[in-house]
């Protein structure tokens, strides 16, 4: 296939960014969209917008046919086996509450155990708290180790007969590292439990294949992706979704209701009631369409070079501590860090006051800043964090790097 | 450098605040914490006869809500209760809505966090010292 070539063109296809004249460094938390995506959901709209899936209407059946496009897209865009793997949520944080409330809650009991990393973002922790909680079962953590890195000899220790579920971050965002997922779901597997992947953060930035990781659930948010908001994507395999119960109940989810009783429909229907989001998946297809023409070959070279840029500017910085060490090549477009003496808040505001967007706090990930605060003595819990993605260039870092290196200064140092 | 919040006045109390200490005399103490930004202040009071007598904090939190409380202290020590409500008032209606020339001298330092009111996210550390204080007065 021939790939588009990834250059500062790029950054035509995305007008917030000279509209704005912002620096955008929060593309982990949200991505910013090209307008072939905007243009593909306005088309949608304009052109085949009905309720999809049971109307006998032109209309309907041209929503349905993008609708299940989108999910066909999803399904080779992670390799699947099946488009019938892929659930349509809102997000990742929803894709991770239904493999929670419906597989975790149906197959807990009092004597299992559930091991989810250290480093989750708080929508792969609360879930398993509150299920743990309802079932009786327990929640270990895995805690990753200093450099952010985890000992997979001590997850495999871990894991016992009584672990029924494991639950990890693709890469983490906080640290932007990457786990070896196929050996996590290989060790889960070895001794019968499944393993839940946090993709929220790899999805737009690395090669998603399910199929050679053997993960069992795998969930991420459109929004992340270049895709609109209020669309997401949680992927099951074929063979535990048949068994597992709805998560919500409603409209377009069932094959036969009664007054007492309901029959449900096969996966994925089951697990999308009421109306679905047909703008959100069309966007989705085509924020695929758009990262598919670039490949990830060169997003990936692109990302590494510039969070490396990132870290070997702010390691320069005194006073600066990058989370997750100062080694370059482990921050996959993702670095966060502190400034001694000066409360990440502040931080954040001096680089707002220079239109920098940069994000401060704990990043969803409370229990890893404590971790990180307990082992090296500090008492802040928070970090602020710089990510890029296919858009940023090497100004934008140098912009962000000069900025940092007055921030003592500015505030009184 | 680009136009920054940060004065001298504000890193000045951030850095080196006068009124960050323990109060061993206080008869009035309460946490007050903004979940936003972590920040986390007890405000300990000494009132007599409806008069600050002295008053001091300790926590942890970013510049604006650790100058901004100290700069309050700054204000109100020596201040009888409704002296010090009526700042309390000022200071709101500054970052909400606005108040005039006068009414700002009369909150002397505290008028030069003004601007905060364009800063949605950081109004919440501004108001926590003086949330924690009227929360104090009014028990």
């Amino acid at each position: 296939m021939e790939y588009k070539e990834l250059n500062g063109d790029i950054r035509k296809e995305f007008p917030i960014l000279n509209n704005s004249g912002a620096v955008y460094l929060d593309s982990a938390a949200t991505t910013q969209k090209p307008s072939s995506v905007l243009e593909s959901v306005g088309r949608y709209y304009l052109e085949d917008n009905a309720n999809p899936l049971r109307g006998i209407y032109d209309l309907s059946v041209k929503a349905t046919d993008d609708y299940e496009d989108a999910r066909q897209a999803v399904a080779d865009f992670i390799n699947a086996k099946s488009a019938s793997e892929i659930i349509f949520t809102r997000n990742a944080t929803e894709s991770l509450n239904l493999a929670a409330f419906s597989y975790g809650q149906s197959v807990l009991t009092p004597c299992d155990e559930i091991i989810v990393s250290t480093a989750e973002h708080h929508s792969n922790l609360l879930p398993w708290q509150t299920v743990a909680g309802i079932t009786g079962a327990k929640v270990s953590f895995f805690d990753p180790e200093p450099d952010g890195s985890f000992d997979l000899n001590k997850l495999e220790s871990m894991i016992s007969d009584r672990t029924k579920i494991v639950a990890i971050t693709h890469v983490s965002n906080v640290t932007g590292r990457i786990n070896d997922i196929k050996t996590i779901a290989a060790l889960a597997h070895k001794r019968g439990a499944v393993c839940v992947v946090d993709a929220a953060q790899s999805v737009a930035h690395l090669k998603t294949d399910v199929r050679d990781t053997d993960v069992d659930f795998l969930a991420f948010s459109g929004h992340k992706m270049y895709a609109p908001m209020g669309i997401g994507v949680l992927y099951v395999k074929e063979n535990i979704a048949k068994d597992m119960p709805p998560f919500l109940y409603g409209g377009e989810m069932i094959d036969k209701v009664t007054k007492l009783s309901a029959l449900y429909a096969p996966a994925p229907r089951k697990f999308e009631a009421g109306t679905v989001n047909v703008g959100g998946a069309v966007g989705l297809k085509s924020a695929i369409e758009f990262i598919n023409a670039y490949g990830f070959e060169q997003i990936i070279s692109l990302e590494n070079s510039l969070s490396a840029l990132a870290v070997d500017g702010i390691k320069k910085i005194p006073g600066a501590q990058i989370i997750g060490g100062d080694k370059a090549c482990n921050h996959h477009g993702i670095v966060a860090f502190r400034i001694e003496g000066v409360h990440p808040h502040d931080v954040a505001q001096i680089f707002a006051d220079e239109n920098i967007c940069v994000r401060a706090g704990h990043h969803c990930a409370e229990p890893l800043h404590k971790y990180f605060a307990d082992i090296s003595g500090e008492k802040v819990t928070s970090s602020t964090r710089m990510s890029v993605g296919i858009y940023n260039t090497k100004e934008d870092v140098e912009k962000f790097l000069g900025v940092l290196s007055e921030i003592r200064e500015r505030m009184g140092y | 450098m680009g136009n920054s919040f940060y004065n001298e006045v504000i890193n000045e109390h951030n850095l080196r605040p006068y009124h960050k200490h323990p109060l061993p005399g206080a008869n009035f103490s309460l946490d007050g914490v903004n979940p936003s930004c972590g920040d986390e202040i007890t405000l300990n009071l000494l009132i007599e006869d409806g008069v600050i007598k002295d008053g001091a904090f300790e926590g942890e939190g970013c510049a604006i809500s650790q100058a901004s409380a100290d700069i309050m202290l700054e204000l109100i020590i020596g201040k009888t209760e409704s002296e010090a409500m009526r700042l309390y008032d000022l200071f709101n209606r500054m970052i909400k809505e606005g108040i005039t020339e006068e009414e700002k001298d009369e909150l002397e330092e505290a008028g030069l966090l003004e601007s905060i009111s364009h800063m949605p996210a950081r109004v919440k550390c501004a108001v926590l010292g003086w949330r924690t204080m009227k929360e104090i007065v009014e028990k």
